[in-house]
């Protein structure tokens, strides 16, 4: 069973725990940088970009995350997470860990009344999916090595470049487990392909 | 098609926050301060609760334009009080395009009788509760998120403990209820029905639970995490504070790390003074914010 972290500085930790454990993984929740180490996958969860990049550079998590995505074991950025592994932001001149070749604009479809739900398409994954946006990215360029897997009224909403999955709306707010279900997928190859190196 | 103002969208939002502080704030200069300092959310009003309780008179809702200079000032989102029962000021805050209103016993209380029905808006609510038939009254109104009342204002903690832990044991005591007892004790609390049946199956509550009303050092923030409270409202404790950058930094590590006592050790050294606070015993019956609505 792989074993998946979900950092937990702040936000929508415990769903995406218990989301992950229904996928058949073992999930645990991250608050000391040394607990990377024992993990398959690290997802970013949903919550305030600006209070976890506070929290992650108070307790010297920065590089350990980046070396921890270089290492090639998957990261899942959802939301704030998207931001978070964004190489460009949009209107900011510096982004965080700038890991996935995507240019990402922050609360791009407005303020809470905005916030809606949707059914989306996710390619390869699930032809119909009920898709939770709050205060929500969305992505305005992806890099050559970039998937788009999903898009809403033209906006780029999910993609994923090798190891990096990354999605603006919430996956751990419904009972639909089919895009975490693809990450542990992800997780469990990276696992094997680590080894027989 | 979408759908805006969804259950799922609204208690969605507040499940964004958890394991975070919200800032009461007055001003564009005190919001940034509380976002620099890792606040998740912003509360603009036109002065703290200490303020309030101080200034007597009636309290309202704030001057659009503190709120509107707030929600210019920073990317978190903003939070605006409404007075309980005030429907207008409720829509106001909403056609500003605040991401929750609280609908706050901090404010004179338009209504003696009627909360707001809160089902009717796209903008979230959150509410005050002091036990479980105050909370679920709430969520049954459409509160899409909860805080304990606390005394406001006070900046001492033991009325935001004996709400939080109310809460707390009453939950454990619904999951332990056979269905046949659930019905007697709906009616003894004031409960509806339904949710006391979800939360006897979830054994919690269906939306966010924070703890308000008390708050003034990075440790009683760690406490009400510890007692159950899924983050923290300060409220005066910041801005009140002598220093108030470090009050906002301290008190969001230790909301993260409420487990991690030698972290909570260091963040309480040489902090500064926190604000005065005031013992129960001192408050008049009129001057208790908490029994300002039911």
């Amino acid at each position: 069973m792989v074993k998946i972290g979900v950092l937990g500085l702040q936000g929508a930790v415990q769903e995406h725990v218990r989301t992950v454990e229904a996928c058949g993984a073992k999930a645990t929740v991250v608050k000391r940088v040394e607990q990377l180490d024992e993990l398959d996958g690290l997802i970013l969860p949903g919550g305030e970009s600006t209070t976890m990049r506070r929290l992650i550079d108070k307790y010297g998590f920065f590089d350990a995350l980046r070396r921890f995505g270089q290492s090639g074991k998957p990261i899942f950025g959802t939301c704030a997470g998207l931001i978070l592994l964004a190489k460009e932001l949009d209107g900011q001149p510096d982004a965080h860990l700038q890991l996935i070749d995507i240019k990402a604009a922050r609360n791009a479809f407005g303020r809470q009344k905005e916030s809606f739900e949707a059914e989306i398409e996710l390619k390869g994954i699930a032809d119909s999916f009920n898709a939770v946006f709050i205060r929500a990215p969305y992505i305005l360029e992806t890099g050559d090595n970039v998937d788009v897997i999903a898009t809403y009224e033209d906006k780029i909403v999910a993609a994923q470049q090798d190891h990096y999955l990354t999605c603006a709306f919430h996956p751990e707010l419904t009972d639909d487990y089919r895009l975490t279900q693809h990450f542990v997928h992800m997780v469990e190859d990276s696992v094997k392909k680590l080894a027989s190196f | 098609m979408s759908k805006t103002g969804t259950n799922r969208v609204k208690r969605g939002m507040a499940e964004m926050q958890k394991g975070g502080v919200i800032m009461d704030v007055v001003n564009a200069e005190q919001a940034k301060i509380a976002e620099e300092a890792g606040a998740v959310a912003v509360m603009a009003l036109e002065r703290v609760p200490a303020d309030i309780r101080a200034a007597g008179g009636v309290a309202r809702m704030a001057d659009p334009t503190v709120v509107e200079e707030v929600m210019n000032a920073v990317s978190i989102p903003v939070m605006a009080k409404a007075r309980i029962g005030h429907i207008v000021e409720a829509r106001v805050l909403e056609s500003l395009g605040v991401d929750y209103i609280d609908e706050s016993e901090v404010l004179t209380p338009a209504d003696e009788v009627y909360h707001i029905n809160k089902t009717d808006y796209t903008v979230p609510f959150v509410c005050g509760c002091r036990d479980i038939g105050e909370a679920v009254r709430r969520i049954g109104e459409g509160a899409s998120m909860l805080r304990t009342k606390g005394e406001p204002g006070t900046g001492n903690i033991v009325e935001a403990v004996r709400h939080m832990r109310k809460v707390q044991s009453q939950i454990r005591e619904i999951a332990g209820l056979s269905e046949d007892e659930l019905m007697v004790y709906a009616k003894n609390t004031g409960s509806p029905y339904e949710l006391l049946k979800e939360i006897k199956e979830e054994g919690r509550l269906p939306v966010v639970n924070f703890a308000a009303g008390g708050i003034a050092t990075p440790a009683d923030a760690a406490l009400m995490m510890q007692l159950g409270a899924d983050g923290v409202f300060v409220g005066s404790g910041i801005f009140k504070s002598d220093n108030p950058e470090n009050f906002a930094r301290s008190i969001v590590e230790a909301t993260t790390h409420y487990e991690d006592y030698e972290l909570i050790g260091k963040l309480s050294k040489g902090l500064g003074t926190a604000m005065k606070g005031q013992e129960m015993s001192t408050l008049s019956e009129a001057d208790r914010m908490q029994d300002r609505s039911e």
